[in-house]
């Protein structure tokens, strides 16, 4: 997998990752033209799209874009796979996971990602797994309540 | 409560968190820039305190205010500092934003070399563990090298967390230092054994990576690897393998046939994983397909093991007949898949493709451009002479529809590709190309110009005999030049011109009026094209201007040839002061030459044959391999040194059977020239753009169409009347269409002719040959071009080489099947004749011994004699695993006829080298089962099987049968009669066959949640029964696999060596079985509501595990 990106609805950006080094300047162009090109897609298209010599896996759940790029030899079952574990693993953290959540909490759903992913690979399958290892290194930070309630009347979970 | 005090006082003492920030970001929507100008104000008193907490905290502000795109690389300094705070909250907040805002050209990325080493050899493992976690994102050369060791003893440090991340982060190390590869790789492979899962997963990866760059080196690993396959409980782990093998087995064929067994196997799995993914996918409805899914992708893989596979034609047929069905959904997702996995076959099964042209062609029309280009993709290998006209009418028609300029050109070269492929061998009327192609240049803003010019040259150059219809058309084209250089610094279709300038030069004898053509090309508008353009014009203007001289030769008047003569001396200094040094030269020169003819003309003396020398002689088209044919002169050695090499001792460094021997300059080279290309593509680009935006640099006049048109002055153009709002349609063109028409009457008519040709033959020969020619459906090689067309090909030089595998263009998989089928004409011919001698010979020495003949007639036939039974067999597989399928597709039809239909997908293949026809399928009814009959047929009558089958040719045929009960499995007996038909002789054949209707074909797959299942064993209603089978020597999973696969179970519950299983009868039947295994001895205990097909059911799964 070469990114990931959530964004939002409106085009917001949500999260990034990457997993090949690019310059600041590239990562944004990229961003800008895929976030568009997706949003301009119907909901009724497929999943899947060919963009520059990338092969573009996005899936949209409640407002929030998951989308990720993966080289041609990837599967794309797979990759969809990938988002789902995210989100599935984002719920069970958060309970209930909502854009919210992911805005406020940024840095969790990004110590959630790196251990589900590393360098592009899925490092680890199990669900369980992840949780429990980023439920130990929370239980190392001193801050304990770190996860701010967040949901209000506009926060609608990503609906699995 | 007091934890909420305690966290109040830390928020206090930090002067706003990250969400008072992001809370901060929210209310100020208006002046968000100001806002946030402020905070980093904030952040950088922050930074500038001691606290590290409150560092922390500014640098996670920062992480969140990048990701909005502001630029904080002044801060990574600071980032440093929190990465080599002791306390983990601060280190992983350092490490985040390292990863978020490094790259390799962050210099303060030395400074962190020794801090990662230390939390690298941290005792926490989640110090460890977020080290690697932010080196993967921003390592770099230098850190690669200085850390690879350290990295290396963690892949074996004692924790499985800490492994599997070490062993994962390698892959980035090997590609940033590609040296560390060799002493790794040892540890690496030992990992593939590892204890943990996690970590053994993470070795394939990484190594399936590897391999996926340089498969060659790993070759070694297969079996290795071929056990994880078969003891891997991990689906993730098992599709990496699956695809590794997929690389590996074009190099070593033998591979392919090994893992044909455990790929059975694993069928199962890989569907119930799939089935899970498309779940979450959208609907449940998509679940039916799932199997489908999982199979596709089975197949693309066998594919790529190749000659693997028995049967594998007939199953690839079955598997694209299937793969319609997935097509035809409504799903846009399925759609894609299927088209995917279809132009996957196409690959290396044309053939099986070529039918579903309807519907790839009806997916061009789909909304979605994702799914467009999918079947654009197909297209390419589905021409064949007689369809290819149609096909690129409705490509023109898309072409005028198509929104987006991306699809449109991509339309553009598809097109061209199309017709172009393997030599134009499928284009019967090359007028017919060139109208196509001239329509093309009416397309506004493509890049493709060149592509099509290109295009317009080579055929005219090779096709002689289209050159009078090409030169016409390009005349027409050149004078109407200005709708195609409406904006010539964006539109690079003026390029056409170049090519229409050339071809109306070169071929100048060919013209009409050579005389008009010459006005049009030394128009002053000329004078906007780009240089490389205006020189071909002025070039070919002189030919031009000699061909008319040439034609006037010998006429008395010679105010035709004084007139050309002027008219290049009043237009040619407009050339002679362009910016382009090859314009002027040749303009200046070719005026000074022009000059001089004057004079001579003047004194009446004959020039035009010494003008036409200078342009005399023909240009051949060069081959493009032409330079490598060269051949060698004798005595010259090419790898002899001409000096001697300086003594190297490099001999110490060559270590034999090295696994990644050449994987470092492949790893290191093709890296710098991607980038080197990379950067000359963007230097080129801002070139470009600096250029467009200079105002001193010289370019075309931006005029647009419309203001040309208003512009006064113009009046010697003949313009017409041209409305912009309709496709621009250049007067005077022909339309390809009509084309399509007269290819279509011209066709008819030839067919006609034959028929009547074939029937004097008949008469003559009173033999059946030409029937062939009516039933079958018109073969490609009935088709003859419109006009006699030698293909000119390219000049190679004397002595060329032969050497075919040069010939063939490894990226065009196309041309080997087409290659293959001119092989497999000849073959046939030749068979057919030795048929023919062989006949005869039987006719002279059977003759009288009716018997003997009998027998050698089946000897004949005898290839195909089996086909039945042994298709019976193996395609059972096949056809129970479809069988479930096809219920649902009952289903959706709503021809749901209460559980009593079984379906029964029989694949017939000839195998022998006659024509099969009339085959007609019968089976003798039994009771329970009948097969259906159109209405109005008798019950003993046979089914007509609706196709025929020319040799080596298979087709699925599918029959219905009625079943009453389903608890007993039965035999049905049947036959099957077929003619078959060779050169001289038909012979009606029969052969009987067994159709074995086992209890376990009436189950279907059906997934079952334990909750349910529970219930359904409380509920009491079942009977039970149990067998144990001894000595089953194979891992549990795979005897799950098994039975799932065999006999259409799903596993509801596995725990260790224990597993609940459950299947449904298409007559509602609950089955449920507990399958426990303790060395060696399985006990299966089952329940069922019918006693009777449980036993039959048990007795099957028995049987099953005898076999093996």
């Amino acid at each position: 997998m070469q990114f990931m990106l959530l964004f939002s609805r409106q085009g917001k950006l949500r999260l990034q990752k990457w997993y090949v080094p690019l310059s600041d300047k590239e990562k944004k162009k990229i961003t800008r033209e895929l976030v568009q090109t997706v949003l301009a897609r119907k909901p009724k298209m497929c999943s899947f799209l060919e963009w520059r010599d990338l092969k573009i896996v996005y899936k949209r759940y409640a407002s929030l874009y998951f989308c990720c790029a993966t080289e041609g030899q990837d599967n794309e079952l797979i990759t969809l796979e990938i988002i789902h574990r995210y989100v599935e693993l984002l719920d069970k953290y958060f309970g209930s996971v909502c854009e919210l959540d992911i805005i406020f909490n940024f840095e969790k759903a990004y110590f959630i990602l790196d251990e589900f992913l590393l360098g592009g690979e899925a490092q680890e399958t199990s669900k369980k797994n992840v949780l429990k290892a980023i439920e130990q290194a929370d239980l190392l930070q001193e801050r304990v309540n770190s996860v701010v309630p967040v949901h209000g009347p506009t926060s609608t979970s990503l609906s699995l | 409560m007091a934890l909420k005090i305690v966290k109040g006082s830390i928020d206090r003492m930090f002067d706003k968190n990250l969400q008072d920030l992001v809370r901060g970001i929210r209310n100020h929507k208006e002046d968000e820039a100001k806002y946030i100008s402020t905070c980093i104000d904030e952040i950088k008193q922050e930074l500038k305190q001691d606290n590290i907490a409150v560092k922390a905290n500014a640098v996670c502000k920062l992480t969140y205010l990048q990701m909005l795109g502001y630029d904080v690389s002044w801060a990574a300094f600071n980032i440093v500092e929190v990465m080599s705070s002791s306390k983990f909250t601060y280190k992983r907040i350092g490490y985040l934003a390292a990863s978020q805002c490094f790259h390799e050209s962050t210099d303060v990325i030395m400074l962190t070399t020794n801090q990662i080493r230390k939390d690298l050899s941290s005792p926490n493992q989640y110090d460890t563990g977020v080290a690697l976690t932010g080196l993967s994102c921003f390592v770099t050369p230098d850190l690669a090298r200085d850390l690879a060791n350290d990295i290396m003893t963690l892949m074996s440090h004692t924790k499985p967390y800490i492994r599997k991340k070490a062993v994962l982060i390698m892959y980035k190390v090997f590609l940033k230092y590609p040296e560390s590869l060799r002493p790794a790789f040892p540890r690496l492979k030992e990992k593939l054994e590892d204890p943990d899962p996690g970590v053994q997963s993470a070795a394939v990866n990484v190594i399936c990576e590897l391999a996926r760059r340089n498969p060659k080196n790993y070759l070694s690993l297969a079996p290795l690897f071929f056990k994880l396959m078969t003891s891997s409980t991990n689906n993730w782990v098992l599709i990496k393998i699956i695809k590794l093998f997929g690389a590996l087995t074009p190099l070593e064929p033998r591979l392919g046939k090994k893992l044909i067994e455990p790929l059975t196997n694993l069928i199962h799995r890989i569907y119930l994983f799939f089935s899970q993914i498309l779940h979450h996918l959208s609907a449940i409805t998509l679940v039916c397909f799932s199997w489908l899914i999982a199979f596709l992708f089975f197949i693309t893989v066998l594919i790529s093991l190749s000659s693997g596979m028995p049967n594998h034609s007939a199953s690839i047929q079955l598997c694209v007949q299937k793969l319609r069905i997935l097509i035809e959904d409504s799903d846009q997702n399925l759609k894609y898949l299927g088209l995917l996995a279809m132009s996957k076959i196409l690959k290396t099964h044309p053939k099986s493709v070529q039918s579903h042209k309807d519907l790839i062609l009806q997916c061009l029309d789909d909304k979605d451009e994702s799914i467009r280009l999918r079947a654009l993709d197909l297209l390419y290998g589905m021409v064949s002479k007689k369809n290819l006209m149609e096909i690129v009418k409705k490509l023109m028609l898309h072409v005028d529809k198509a929104e987006g300029t991306t699809y449109r050109d991509e339309l553009l070269t598809k097109i061209i590709d199309i017709c172009s492929q393997s030599n134009y061998q499928y284009i019967t009327n090359f007028e017919w190309y060139i109208s196509i192609l001239v329509e093309l240049t009416r397309l506004e803003g493509t890049r493709h110009g060149h592509l099509i010019a290109s295009q317009m040259l080579d055929v005219a150059i090779r096709v002689k005999a289209i050159r009078v219809f090409a030169v016409a058309q390009m005349a027409t084209l050149l004078d109407n030049a200005h709708m195609l250089t409406g904006n010539t610094q964006r539109n690079g279709i003026c390029e056409v011109l170049y090519a229409a300038a050339w071809i109306c030069g070169e071929f100048s004898e060919h013209l009409e009026n050579p005389m008009e053509t010459l006005e049009a090309m030394l128009r002053p508008k000329v004078a906007t094209l780009p240089g490389h353009i205006q020189a071909v014009y002025v070039q070919n203007a002189a030919k031009l201007f000699a061909t008319v001289l040439k034609s006037q030769e010998g006429n008395t008047d010679s105010t035709t040839a004084q007139e050309a003569s002027q008219l290049m001396i009043d237009r040619l200094p407009l050339f002679v002061q362009s910016a382009n040094l090859e314009v002027q030269e040749r303009a200046s020169c070719i005026l000074q030459l022009v000059k001089y003819i004057q004079k001579l003309q003047q004194k009446d003396v004959e020039v035009s044959e010494e003008v036409c020398a200078l342009f005399a002689g023909e240009l051949n088209p060069v081959a493009p391999k032409a330079q490598k044919k060269v051949p060698i002169p004798d005595g010259l050695d090419l790898d002899a040194w001409i000096n001697e090499p300086p003594s190297e001792s490099e001999s110490e460094d060559e270590q034999p059977k090295a696994i990644f021997s050449k994987e470092e300059p492949k790893h290191s080279r093709p890296r710098h020239t991607e980038v080197d290309e990379k950067e000359l593509a963007r230097r080129r680009e801002a070139r470009k753009q600096e250029q467009a935006n200079n105002p001193f640099y010289i370019k075309a006049s931006p005029s647009s169409q419309k203001v040309y048109q208003e512009t006064p002055g113009v009046e010697h153009i003949p313009v017409v009347q041209i409305d912009l709002s309709v496709p621009l349609k250049v007067p005077g063109l022909p339309m390809s269409d009509q084309y399509v028409k007269l290819e279509e009457e011209r066709r008819q008519k030839e067919r006609a002719e034959k028929k009547k040709k074939d029937k004097k033959k008949r008469k003559e020969k009173r033999s059946g040959r030409g029937k062939k020619h009516d039933s079958g459906p018109e073969s490609e090689e009935d088709i003859t071009p419109a006009h006699m067309v030698d293909i000119v090909t390219e000049e190679m030089p004397e002595n060329a080489l032969p050497s075919d595998d040069d010939e063939r263009d490894p990226a065009d998989p196309h041309k080997k099947s087409s290659k293959h089928k001119k092989k497999k004409q000849k073959r046939e011919k030749e068979d057919k004749e030795k048929k023919k001698k062989k006949k005869h010979h039987h006719h002279h020495h059977h003759h009288g011994d009716k018997g003997g003949e009998e027998s050698v007639q089946n000897g004949t036939v005898e290839e195909e004699e089996p086909l039945p039974r042994r298709l019976i067999s193996v395609m059972l597989t096949f056809i129970f695993l479809f069988y479930s399928f096809d219920r649902k597709a009952y289903d959706i039809q709503g021809n749901l006829q209460d559980g009593s239909q079984v379906v029964v997908s029989v694949i017939f293949e000839n195998k022998c080298d006659s024509f099969l026809k009339s085959m007609e399928f019968n089976v003798l009814d039994s009771l329970n089962s009948k097969l259906q009959r159109p209405e109005g047929s008798g019950p003993h009558d046979s089914l007509t099987i609706p196709f025929q089958l020319p040799p080596g040719v298979s087709n699925e045929a599918r029959f219905v049968f009625t079943v009453q009960s389903i608890i007993m499995p039965q035999k049905l007996k049947g036959t099957l009669t077929f003619i078959v038909k060779n050169e001289e002789s038909s012979t009606h054949e029969k052969l009987d066959f067994k159709l074995h209707f086992t209890c376990t074909s009436y189950l279907i797959t059906t997934p079952c949640y334990s909750d349910a299942f529970a219930k359904l064993l409380e509920s009491g209603d079942l009977k039970s029964s149990s067998i144990r089978l001894e000595g089953v020597n194979m891992p549990f999973h795979h005897l799950l696999a098994r039975i799932c696969f065999h006999h259409h179970f799903s596993v509801v519950e596995r725990i260790d060596s224990c597993a609940s299983m459950y299947s449904r009868s298409i007559q509602g039947h609950h089955v449920c079985l507990l399958v426990k295994i303790s060395s060696q001895t399985v006990s299966v205990d089952a329940k069922c509501d019918e006693p009777t097909l449980l036993g039959n059911v048990l007795d099957e799964i028995k049987q099953t595990f005898s076999q093996c």
